[in-house]
């Protein structure tokens, strides 16, 4: 009926970009750039496997806020998602904040930036090279995507809040061991109406639509036939 | 008369009907050069010069090549635009079958656009005795598809109707001619599916899956086309409609015909529409990737995964690391030796499929904790997290067949085998080939849960077939499975490629002569897929 996206029986998996920030995580720890690795998901119950996912995939802990409000932008909003994430920065104190660009139920992209901005750290967004060594003193060098072409930014110290784009990396299986590993991994659930920020949102849905549909092709049977439609139909020949 | 087949000891009924078709090709060594003139193939060459396909036909009855008259003749029967004429170059997609090892002569093709259209064509080819090839997505394996000589051929690729769906019955009409994978994506708007898949599902054609009797991927889950096709509707080659039709899921009443349809490839009737039986949608699909290092460990999964997994197991395919070196060359294999490019022994791609993803989850990882704990069943493995972790691993599985085909010529095989023997033959057959012939590759994937192994042998680089490699395999493979009580032909079925077999190795004569009779009672004239199918030399 427009008003909204019909989520009943819909499987939840990690939003693509967010498990190429998972991998990028997981590398750096393994090229011992990082000594741990924490996934933070905000979302209902579901989430839990979610991150379970991401403990399999390397990570060491997790960290659940945890809400029954729609995370797709209808109640849940990125001002709010991103005050949320400030929040569990200033418990966990990391010295970096990986996340996908954008989530492709929103496609909004503005919860990376707003939490930057929040904290007062350096951002670099769509990031499609990430390299931790290569800076010197504890600062990351990054190639973000922009419609023109790659642009190399220098972040001199962290911490810092990096969005990972699609060429970043390529998100590795979750291995049999490593998902066995991953139960006995810690996830501490936090409830998101306890933690002192303001959910109710800003904007306002109007309206939700499906873009119209292409208009069907049809098959001719001929070469004779498709120069006939040509003339007449299409009326781009004389 | 006698003959040599290596040093195995065969029952001397079989012997005497193996002598006449074999005793060539028992002949090993130099002498091989010679047997090559009588290959299977060059064979058609040799014999004695007909204007037809004639001398294939299993009851001899004459048929003669049609002409462009025949041509102007039936398109005057029919609706503008369903006949075409041309050069058998000109007409080659129709001519060429997938594997481009057989080249038909044709120069007439229809493309009837209704049942009607088809039964006129049948009626008139019938009156004037000229051979007839049916042909749907041309994608089979066997070279049963295309036409050996000039046969006409009748496409039935414009009849291509989905005619109705019942959502509750889940009951599906659709013409001969629908693409599968346009009917998975219809079901799937629906909340159905349909009960085969295949790799070749972007270009074959329900009306063939159902002449050739395909198997595929979910044959465990849902059963063959025989459990599934509900009715048929087929043209028989006098032209008459033979309406087999109902959407009755039980329907006793007089013999079962369209069971005779189902995987006659063609040579009883031309399929013209289909009821399907469809199963619904599963909400939940899991996939895990596994590696394992013996063929023990192969059946200990498959006995656990069907205890563990149960009625929710959906597919359980196997690989080798040969295949899978071939198409780790374009896809990332997810499990390899410490992370890098070395491969394990043997894969399995394990996939349930239900209505309720907690309750398949965690059936799935209960299956995989029993494979890993035991330590030496699954080595390693992967388990997918979302939906296009699964599609990734069905990728790897279904580009086994078109990397193998850019490999170099392939030898194709499809047995059935107890699963207890499933890889010995497999080893058998590469002992034999590696002595006299280092430069070949083997490679097997297959349905396992089945008992289906899909042997190939291919030459890298070599695009030609070799006849010497033709002999080594060939019969000695096919002999090997009989012995093992195994089937020649599991799902790719018989074409002109291994109908010779039929009545040496397949079946016993008794019963070769009761399908030889009901080809007479179904089409006398013999003009449906000649040559094919029926073997043509009577032993």
């Amino acid at each position: 009926d427009k008003s909204g996206v019909d989520l009943s029986n819909v499987k939840m998996s990690m939003n693509p970009f967010c498990e190429i920030a998972v991998e990028e995580a997981v590398r750096l720890k393994e090229s011992k750039a990082a000594d741990e690795v924490v996934a933070v998901s905000i979302g209902p119950k579901q989430c839990g496997e979610t991150l379970r996912t991401a403990l399999a995939m390397g990570c060491d802990r997790a960290v659940h806020v945890s809400t029954d409000l729609r995370t797709d932008y209808m109640q849940l909003q990125p001002l709010a998602t991103a005050r949320l994430f400030e929040k569990v920065v200033e418990s966990e104190q990391p010295d970096l904040v990986l996340m996908g660009k954008q989530g492709i139920d929103s496609d909004a992209g503005q919860t990376g930036p707003m939490l930057a901005a929040l904290l007062g750290w350096p951002q670099a967004t769509f990031a499609a090279k990430v390299d931790a060594a290569g800076s010197g003193d504890g600062g990351l060098v990054v190639e973000r995507e922009t419609d023109s072409g790659t642009e190399t930014v220098t972040i001199p110290k962290l911490p810092a809040v990096v969005t990972c784009d699609l060429r970043l990396n390529e998100p590795r299986y979750a291995t049999l061991p490593n998902i066995m590993k991953a139960k006995k991994k810690k996830v501490d659930v936090m409830d998101a109406a306890d933690m002192g920020v303001d959910l109710t949102a800003k904007n306002e849905v109007l309206e939700v639509y499906e873009p119209p549909p292409r208009k069907e092709g049809i098959i001719v049977e001929s070469v004779d036939e498709l120069v006939d439609k040509l003339k007449t139909e299409a009326g781009v020949l004389q | 008369s006698t003959c040599s087949v290596g040093a195995i000891s065969i029952p001397s009924q079989i012997r005497t009907s193996m002598a006449v078709a074999l005793t060539s090709r028992s002949i090993i060594g130099n002498e091989a050069r010679m047997a090559r003139r009588y290959f299977r193939r060059n064979q058609y060459e040799y014999a004695p010069r007909t204007r037809s396909a004639s001398s294939l036909l299993p009851n001899n009855t004459d048929l003669r090549s049609p002409t462009m008259e025949d041509a102007t003749n039936l398109q005057s029967l029919l609706d503008a635009g369903s006949v075409v004429t041309g050069s058998p170059d000109e007409l080659s997609k129709y001519n060429i079958d997938w594997k481009r090892e057989y080249h038909g002569r044709s120069r007439i093709l229809i493309r009837p656009k209704s049942t009607e259209e088809v039964s006129r064509v049948l009626s008139y080819c019938n009156r004037e005795r000229i051979g007839v090839v049916p042909q749907a997505g041309n994608t089979g394996l066997v070279g049963g598809s295309v036409p050996i000589e000039d046969e006409i051929i009748v496409s039935v690729e414009s009849m291509n109707t989905i005619h109705d769906f019942d959502e509750t019955s889940g009951i599906l009409t659709c013409e001969a001619g629908c693409v599968l994978q346009d009917l998975h994506a219809y079901a799937e708007e629906r909340n159905h599916l349909i009960p085969i898949d295949l790799g070749a599902k972007g270009t074959c054609m329900i009306g063939g899956n159902v002449s050739t009797n395909a198997g595929g991927q979910y044959y465990y889950r849902f059963g063959s086309l025989h459990a599934n096709v509900l009715g048929l509707e087929v043209v028989l080659a006098d032209g008459t409609c033979l309406d087999l039709c109902s959407t009755n899921r039980k329907d006793n009443t007089g013999y079962d015909m369209k069971h005779l349809f189902i995987g006659a490839e063609g040579t009883l009737g031309i399929i013209t529409k289909i009821n399907l039986s469809c199963p619904r949608l599963p909400s939940s699909r899991n996939a895990a990737f596994l590696a394992l290092d013996s063929f023990d460990a192969v059946r200990r999964t498959l006995t656990m995964a069907k205890d563990e997994l149960g009625e929710c197991m959906a597919a359980f395919e196997f690989m080798d690391r040969a295949i899978l070196e071939l198409v780790g060359k374009q896809h990332r294999i997810p499990v390899s030796v410490d992370g890098g490019s070395e491969l394990y022994r043997f894969y399995l791609l394990v996939e349930t499929q239900g209505s309720n993803g907690g309750h398949d989850s965690e059936k799935m990882a209960t299956f995989l904790e029993r494979t890993m704990e035991s330590g030496d069943v699954v080595v390693d493995g992967v388990l997918s997290q979302d939906m296009k972790q699964v599609q990734e691993m069905w990728n790897i599985r279904e580009a086994c067949n078109p990397t193998l085909k850019d490999t170099g010529h392939n030898y194709k095989y499809d047995i059935s085998i107890p699963i207890s023997q499933y890889y010995e033959i497999a080893d058998e057959m590469k002992a034999r080939l590696a002595a006299s012939r280092p430069d070949i590759l083997c490679v097997n994937w297959g349905h396992v849960i089945d008992g289906n192994l899909h042997f190939n042998v291919t030459t890298p680089g070599v695009f030609e077939e070799d006849p010497e490699i033709l002999y080594l395999i060939e019969p000695y493979l096919f002999e090997s499975v009989v012995r093992k009580r195994g089937s020649i032909s599991a799902e790719h079925g018989l074409g002109r490629c291994k109908n010779e077999y039929l009545g040496s190795l397949a079946k016993n004569e008794a019963a070769v002569s009761k399908m030889k009779a009901l080809k007479n009672v179904f089409d006398p004239n013999g003009i449906l897929n000649p040559g094919k199918f029926l073997p043509t030399r009577s032993t």
